[in-house]
């Protein structure tokens, strides 16, 4: 589990995050909702600790991220898969060195047995036989999945998604957003994505933030969201005619 | 500016921490070895070549006095090549070619999130970015150098007997006139501060790099006008540090 505790972050005087509570569970995908500017990726760089929060606490399964040695902070690193909304393949390696690149770095295994690995990872995404092709020769969907791939080869224990289905058509986004949930269910990780996107609130989120002028306005399923009769979050949820006809 | 430099200092404390492994480094230091210094070989040869000819038909085109031995066209040839031309003009076209290459690299790299994949991985990305680089150029463009001075000196001998103008014999006499070996470590003293200034202020440049392409391309325009300004300002400070 991963607990945000009173987290305020601001950039000069603008208070982006303001006081926001929340946490996310284990084996379940956690979404992140809101407005673009309402703070959401500040709130999931906070809680990555890629930005250091102005006040509050951030809690991973008991460790609380700022008050750990920078040690222990580079362990808890290395229990986190991370897809980054444009995938941040390094483009001077192919798709196997992408994947292997964790494997490298952190274990002492044999390069077969790191080869087993990014192979059983590529097939769990769905892509045999692209070892051996560069960021550059895949299309939006295979980026990102082969970015789900690497962010998996290592068995985190959180995985933190960033916009994964900005860029794609409807068809690519709702296979991304399946392998994520199958994802977080097979391996019971704790899984936070960062969304905007309709579709996946309605198939995938299990627990729903949505923040709203830096606030934690509304928490809830994908039920509760259509029940809801919060009027920001239906102002953001049924913002288009088509999903307001669709709610009613 | 001590915003700037603060944030320099900080950076290479970043980058010389001890690498997260030893294998990885290694691997990295090959490669850079190979794009900073094997990949720079063929403009080193072209603009040694051509300059050191060109030097030794100055000098000698300038020498009108028949009281002065013609074999100084060697000698100040050699002393023009070995004290500026090969360590710090060399450097200067390097501070353009690979100084720019990192910052553009690094700074790409900054604007497409990789380098916050390797933080949120639990690497540190100064270290594993920019101290292969660093090391590589300090280690390979002493050997840079040394080739420079060997082919800009052989460019003197071809442009002499091209020419006719000063006899060979001549030349090699000048070449060998008064030789003081502490000018060779003159040159690769200078050579290995250039080659730390070049990559870790490309580095820095392109680490700091924010937004978009032409932020890199700003960065990589920055890496080489500052790098370029410290070589000139620091081979000032060696020099009256060393000859003085």
């Amino acid at each position: 589990m991963i607990e945000a505790r009173n987290i305020s972050k601001s950039f000069g005087d603008h208070n982006v995050l303001k006081d926001v509570s929340v946490s996310f569970d284990r084996g379940q995908t956690n979404l992140i909702i809101g407005q673009s500017g309402s703070g959401k990726t500040v709130l999931m760089k906070c809680l990555i600790g890629l930005y250091q929060a102005d006040k509050g606490q951030i809690i991973y399964d008991d460790r609380v991220f700022s008050e750990i040695s920078e040690q222990e902070q580079m362990t808890i690193r290395k229990e986190v898969g991370m897809l980054f909304q444009g995938g941040a393949l390094f483009d001077s390696k192919n798709v196997e060195e992408n994947v292997m690149f964790p494997l490298s770095m952190f274990t002492d295994q044999s390069y077969e047995e790191k080869l087993e690995r990014v192979n059983f990872c590529l097939n769990r995404v769905n892509l045999e036989n692209a070892n051996k092709l560069f960021p550059s020769e895949l299309s939006g969907g295979m980026i990102k999945r082969v970015a789900i791939a690497r962010a998996i080869s290592m068995n985190p224990k959180y995985l933190f998604c960033d916009e994964p289905n900005s860029g794609l058509d409807p068809r690519t986004s709702g296979v991304i957003d399946n392998l994520i949930k199958e994802i977080t269910e097979e391996y019971q990780i704790t899984t936070i994505v960062n969304t905007h996107d309709m579709n996946s609130v309605l198939e995938i989120g299990e627990k729903i933030a949505f923040i709203h002028q830096g606030n934690l306005w509304w928490t809830g399923n994908k039920e509760d969201v259509l029940k809801s009769d919060n009027e920001e979050l239906n102002d953001f949820i049924f913002a288009s005619e088509l999903t307001r006809r669709l709610k009613k | 500016m001590i915003r700037q430099l603060g944030s320099f200092v900080l950076l290479m404390i970043q980058a010389f921490k001890r690498p997260d492994k030893g294998s990885v480094f290694r691997k990295q230091l090959m490669y850079e070895f190979q794009s900073l210094g094997l990949e720079s070989m063929g403009i080193v040869l072209f603009v040694s070549a051509f300059t050191g000819g060109i030097a030794a038909l100055q000098t000698a085109y300038n020498i009108d006095n028949p009281l002065i031995p013609l074999y100084l066209v060697g000698f100040a040839t050699r002393q023009s090549i070995v004290l500026m031309f090969s360590p710090t003009i060399i450097s200067l076209i390097l501070a353009g070619k690979v100084g720019s290459r990192i910052a553009s690299e690094i700074g790409t790299m900054r604007v497409t999130e990789q380098i916050d994949a390797l933080k949120i991985m639990g690497i540190n990305p100064a270290n594993y970015l920019i101290l292969p680089k660093i090391t590589a150029a300090m280690i390979i463009n002493p050997f840079l150098i040394i080739f420079s001075v060997f082919i800009s000196l052989l460019g003197g001998y071809v442009a002499c007997a091209v020419s006719g103008i000063v006899t060979l014999s001549d030349y090699i006499t000048g070449l060998r006139y008064e030789f003081d070996p502490f000018t060779i470590t003159y040159a690769l003293i200078k050579t290995v501060v250039f080659a730390f200034i070049v990559t870790a202020v490309s580095g820095f440049y392109g680490y700091q790099t924010k937004g978009g392409a032409l932020d890199v391309g700003d960065s990589s325009t920055k890496a080489v006008v500052y790098s370029s300004m410290l070589i000139i300002l620091f081979d000032l400070i060696i020099t009256q540090l060393l000859l003085a």
